[in-house]
């Protein structure tokens, strides 16, 4: 319009109400209130070292929620990465059972399938651009648990080396391993998001694939390397899954894919692509898994956890919609 | 000439996919009948089809979910939820009729997907999120309302299992419930005002407002028609296999999907037509009838499915490709 | 007194404390087909929107035959016989010809509420046969050319029996034979009784059909005038409010060394045989008709679409098209048609959309320098001359010229030979174009090559050194800048159905 000039805003100064306003600031509240929520509840929560054993219990799904921050940074989704970690675990299992491979063989062979199986959705939806990664994904996520059944059929697997159990159970110092280890790979993915080429390149082709593209960014590289990551990042999902669980089966890790998918939104990383940051998911991560741990203290069952954490998914993306009302005049006035 | 070869386009544009379908149908049927003549036997065929019938049923609401550009992740949830409700109420009331057994179960899924368009509409939360958080909600609720118990068959009064079970003119009553439903969506989508402004909505949600359709009005009974067809089919469910569970039709949400992309559905909305969801349907259910006939071990059964997705899908991409290829080719330059 | 169907006084929109349109006026008679003119962001949008009840005025009132009414929503516009036919066709791509048309209005049976099927194909094949196109109703929409989508749009204004027909930029998208077509159906229109709104750029629309001219300016009314009272230096005043006196920079630049040649250059469906040489420090100028393949070659250059055939050269030696990447690596830069869509990530800042294509430049090991980046950043704004106060504003924030200058600068930090600029001054402002004219002949001057798609004849006789014409996807003739003249390149690009007919 005529005087847009006068709109263009200057060099950012810094705002304390813009900084407190971001989203991972609600989420660091919504992390304190869970905190004291679990205290009030549980004497016993408010023990550090009960507070960093807890999280041993939900961790291993979180690997996940690393590399599914790109793909729905990307505006994509990959629904089979559940699947993909039952499958991995089950041909871990094999190779350790079966085949006596040893241990770290078998671990090696574990990621390999992950990734695997990552790479061949990636391919799969760079060459065949038409066919939204919502239905590859849908279909790899039936054939991949499908392999590990036909795999494993309905036995249980892994009688695996004492030492693999560390990797769940463990701890370093007063440290779990796992919380280690999750926090090395946060690091990793937050610095590979915000502050390279390669995240920077994602966030452009989540906000539009097409000026992308006539940027000469190589978007197929791109995809490819993160559906592989996703894959490789199930496989270390599986590693830890298996650890604590003592085996392999072909159902285990159900649901994970639509957990992940939940954290990573609830982490306020827009579902169409281009917005958020890690940092919210890796709260959201600790939101989830504190909440369930907190009532499971309390002997509350996991169904209202269930209940609990739909509804805050729901609930949080709702929330800033609901006084935007006015606001949606000026976007098509922009058009 | 030209009027032949035009109607002859057309015809490739409407049916091309619903001919796919059956030839691969057929293929497929032939090819089990051959290793096991018990595959074309009244019997198993109409097991079959009656076994198909409550994933048709759910496919027709997905569709006209994707259709407006949306999805509905919730809707087994929403199963169970009503299953389980209908289930506790018969458990308590032996004598109650089954058609009010329908009803309670068709109002549990109605609030179900009014729930969820309150969300989807009045706060524009993205279908996915929003039926992802339901979905876990509804199930939930399920284990809530149930105790994490079961109710069996004997819980359950004979009149309640034979919604499912019985027969009208030898015909299994499921079957007749999705025919019914069939031709009223037909006649619903295709002969409607509002069943084209739900196509409009899906295929330009923007020029649509401004040419003087309620959008949200349309989203929202979208929805609910999900919820309603996901209730009832939650009811056909639990009386069917004589069983409320907590985790009733776990995952079911994924077979619904499946269908429809067979049926040629597109995610991006606008398009997708019932014969298509139907046949989408019986395929996957052929393929789960056919693979115990001959002798294929039922952990086969996943990576079968999902590899006839996968290919499908990717040959229908080449299908097309080489039909745009062919215009191009037809161009005069 | 007056014979108006519409009377507009003092109409005023606010957007978040700006005006976009001041207390602006018109009149509409009737029958006549009345041109509605202005500079993109004038306000000709704004108003269209709030007539069609699009938007709601913040002042103002409208009079329709000599009432004082509301317009609510585009349902009561509907109802007062008000019918637009927007610049971006707003259709269902994938509902057929006769539901596009009717899906305000479906006829269903007054009894059963069943939808009419046969009686509305048979409406619609007779709309469109008294616009005589042979469109078959039951077509989808998405199969159709913008200019039968636009007809299509005209049937839906005819069938819901509107009388004020608005047709904003509706030959914006149509090539000259599409356009004149159009001409035809708006006299149509006029002759039936119907009063018709037209906005357009091209004064040759306004000469065409129009009865009256309005003209608005920074969101105000400047003044109505009639056809013949007023001249096409006069407009131009009127609507930039100063006159521009050159409309090209004199030439600097000097053709040196060969640096891109074409040979055979062919994609099945979009062009073929395609033959073009670019020297260093000389623009090419590519036109011919919308359609006729131009965006499609520049494309295959670029690497956004694979060939199928013929040779290309670059510096003397023979290349490969891979992708996009690999061209800008060589030096081959493309400026997109679409800004919005292609060129720019509008969300982002001006600096993250200028280092975008080439982030290796600002990292080390695949770390990013946000302090390099920017320093580069504001070094190429300020040489393009960017008009925002920071290189931090977002590119939504720009107007047209702006955002061009920012995609400019884009391509220079590409390190590159070869610039394709498909399209550089469509929907800028008057006194913007200039400016993107200045940037040309300066590139060129450095030694750049530049190739130009364009539609605009001034333009193309005004900038190109060497013009080739494209039709139906074949080079149909080249011409050096002392040959050429408008009527040559009008021919060359018309195409020949007459001879195409003798040899069948």
């Amino acid at each position: 319009m005529p005087k847009r000039k006068e709109l263009i805003t200057g060099r950012k100064s810094f705002s304390f109400k813009r900084f407190f306003l971001q989203w991972e600031w609600l989420l660091v509240l919504a992390f304190i209130a869970v905190n004291i929520f679990d205290a009030a509840i549980s004497p016993y929560f408010l023990d550090m070292n009960n507070i960093l054993s807890s999280t041993m219990n939900f961790l291993d799904n979180a690997f996940i929620v690393l590399p599914m921050v790109f793909v729905i940074m990307l505006g994509e989704i990959d629904i089979s990465v559940g699947s993909t970690v039952a499958l991995s675990a089950v041909v871990m299992g094999v190779f350790y059972d079966k085949f006596h491979t040893p241990m770290w063989l078998a671990v090696l062979i574990c990621l390999a399938v992950g990734a695997l199986c990552g790479l061949f959705n990636g391919m799969i939806i760079v060459k065949f651009k038409e066919i939204a990664p919502m239905i590859v994904t849908l279909s790899t996520m039936t054939m991949y648990r499908g392999i590990a059944q036909i795999i494993i059929r309905d036995q249980s697997g892994g009688n695996f080396a004492p030492w693999f159990k560390f990797l769940s159970w463990g701890y370093l110092g007063s440290i779990p391993f796992i919380l280690v280890v999750f926090a090395v790979a946060a690091v990793i993915f937050g610095l590979l998001l915000h502050k390279t080429n390669f995240g920077r390149r994602v966030y452009a082709i989540g906000n539009n694939e097409i000026a992308s593209l006539y940027s000469g960014i190589q978007i197929g590289r791109i995809k490819l390397i993160i559906y592989t990551l996703t894959g490789f990042m199930s496989g270390v999902a599986a590693l830890f899954l298996s650890s604590r669980m003592g085996s392999t089966r072909s159902d285990m890790a159900t649901g994970y894919e639509l957990n992940a998918i939940a954290m990573v939104v609830l982490g306020g990383v827009n579902i169409m692509g281009g917005r958020g940051r890690m940092i919210g998911a890796i709260i959201a991560v600790f939101i989830i898994g504190f909440l369930k741990y907190g009532l499971g203290l309390i002997n509350m069952s996991s169904q209202v956890v269930l209940i609990v954490i739909g509804l805050l998914l729901a609930v949080s993306v709702a929330l800033p919609n609901i006084k935007k009302s006015g606001g949606k005049q000026r976007k098509t006035e922009e058009a | 000439m030209g009027k032949r070869t035009k109607n002859l386009g057309r015809f490739q544009r409407d049916w091309s996919r619903q001919v796919g379908l059956t030839l691969f149908i057929i293929a497929v049927s032939v090819a089990v009948d051959i290793r096991n003549p018990r595959f074309f036997s009244v019997v198993n065929l109409s097991d079959m089809i009656s076994n198909t019938a409550i994933l048709s049923i759910l496919a027709i609401g997905m569709m006209i979910v994707i259709i407006t550009a949306g999805i509905d992740l919730s809707i087994a949830s929403t199963m169970a939820l009503s299953g389980m409700v209908t289930a506790l109420t018969v458990q308590a009331n032996r004598g109650l009729s089954p058609m009010l057994a329908l009803l309670i179960g068709l109002a549990v899924g109605v609030l179900c997907g009014g729930v969820i368009s309150v969300f989807v509409v009045r706060f524009s939360v993205a279908p996915i999120i929003a039926t992802l958080g339901f979905m876990n909600a509804y199930r939930g609720l399920t284990y809530l309302v149930s105790h994490s118990n079961w109710v069996g068959p004997g819980q359950m009064s004979n009149g309640f299992m034979m919604i499912a079970r019985g027969k009208i003119l030898g015909i299994n009553n499921l079957v007749i419930i999705a025919m019914l439903l069939y031709l009223l969506a037909f006649y619903f989508l295709n002969y409607t005002r509002f069943g084209r402004q739900i196509y409009a909505v899906g295929s330009n949600a923007e020029s649509a407002k401004v040419s003087g359709i309620n959008t949200n009005h349309v989203l929202f009974t979208v929805y609910v028609i999900m919820g309603a067809f996901a209730g009832l089919a939650g009811v056909l469910w639990v009386s069917k296999f004589a069983s409320a569970q907590g985790d009733t039709a776990l995952g079911y949400e994924m077979n619904v999907i499946a269908a429809c992309v067979l049926g040629g559905v597109s995610l991006r909305g606008g398009s997708g037509k019932l014969s298509g969801v139907l046949l989408g349907s019986l395929l996957l259910g052929i393929l789960n009838d056919a693979l115990p006939l001959i002798d294929v071990s039922p952990f086969w059964q996943s990576a079968i499915q999902g590899a006839i997705i996968l290919v499908a899908v990717i040959s229908n991409v080449f299908f097309k490709r080489r039909v745009e290829y062919k215009t191009l080719a037809r161009r005069n330059i | 007194m007056c014979d108006c169907v519409l009377q507009i006084r003092g109409m005023t929109k606010v957007f978040s404390g700006v005006k976009a349109l001041d207390s602006v006026s018109f009149d509409l008679k009737a029958g006549e087909v009345h041109a509605l003119m202005g500079e993109n962001g004038a306000g000709k949008s704004t108003f269209i929107k709030v007539i069609t009840g699009v938007y709601q005025p913040d002042g103002g009132v409208i009079i329709l035959n000599g009432r004082q009414v509301q317009i609510n929503n585009p349902k009561d516009a509907q109802k007062f016989g008000i019918a637009a036919i927007y610049q971006h066709v707003t259709c269902y791509p994938d509902l057929t010809v006769t539901e596009n048309i009717f899906m305000d209005h479906l006829e269903v049976s007054p009894k059963t509420g069943r939808i009419l099927w046969k009686r509305m194909h048979a409406k619609a094949a007779d709309l469109l046969r008294h616009l005589s196109s042979e469109i078959d109703p039951k077509t989808l929409m998405s199969e159709l050319s913008v200019a039968q989508q636009q007809i299509i749009e005209i049937a839906k204004a005819i069938s819901t029996h509107a009388n004020i027909i608005i047709m904003d930029e509706p030959t914006a998208a149509l090539t000259k034979n599409e356009s004149e077509d159009l001409y035809k159906i708006t006299d149509q229109l006029r002759n039936s009784g119907a009063s018709i709104i037209f906005i357009s750029h091209r004064f040759e629309d306004f000469h065409r059909v129009a009865d009256r001219v309005t003209i608005l300016r920074d969101s105000q009314y400047i003044g109505t005038w009639g056809v013949n009272e007023i001249s096409e230096e006069e407009l131009i005043v009127a609507m930039v409010g100063r006159e521009i006196k050159q409309m090209f920079p004199p030439k600097t630049a000097v053709a040196r060394e060969e640096i891109l040649r074409v040979k055979g250059l062919t994609k099945t469906g979009y062009f073929s045989d395609v033959s073009i040489t670019v020297k260093r420090g000389e623009i090419v100028a590519l036109t011919g008709l919308v359609g006729a393949g131009r965006t499609e070659i520049c494309e295959t250059l670029f690497g956004i679409m694979k060939p199928d055939k013929g040779e290309v050269y670059f510096e003397n030696k023979k290349i490969r098209i891979v992708d996009p990447n690999t061209s800008m690596k060589l030096g081959i830069g493309y400026l997109p048609e679409d800004r919005q869509v292609q060129g720019l990530i509008m969300n982002w800042s001006i600096q993250k959309n200028i280092t975008v294509s080439r982030l290796e430049m600002f990292s080390n090991r695949g770390w990013l320098r946000p302090d390099l980046e920017r320093s580069k950043a504001e070094e190429l704004a300020s040489m393009v001359n960017v008009k925002a106060k920071s290189v931090n504003a977002p590119a939504l924030s720009l107007s047209g010229g702006n955002q061009q200058k920012v995609i400019v600068a884009k391509l220079l930090l590409a390190d590159l030979k070869l610039i394709i600029l498909d399209e550089p001054t469509k929907g800028i402002d008057v006194g913007a174009k200039y400016a993107i004219y200045e940037i040309m002949d300066n590139l060129a001057a450095q030694g750049y090559g530049i190739l130009m798609v364009s539609s605009e004849l001034p333009e193309v006789l005004g900038m190109a050194d060497r013009i080739v014409v494209i039709r139906r996807g074949r080079v149909s003739k080249t011409f050096s800048r002392r040959d050429a003249t408008p009527e040559k390149v009008l021919e060359a690009a018309m195409p020949i159905e007459t001879a195409a007919l003798c040899q069948e």
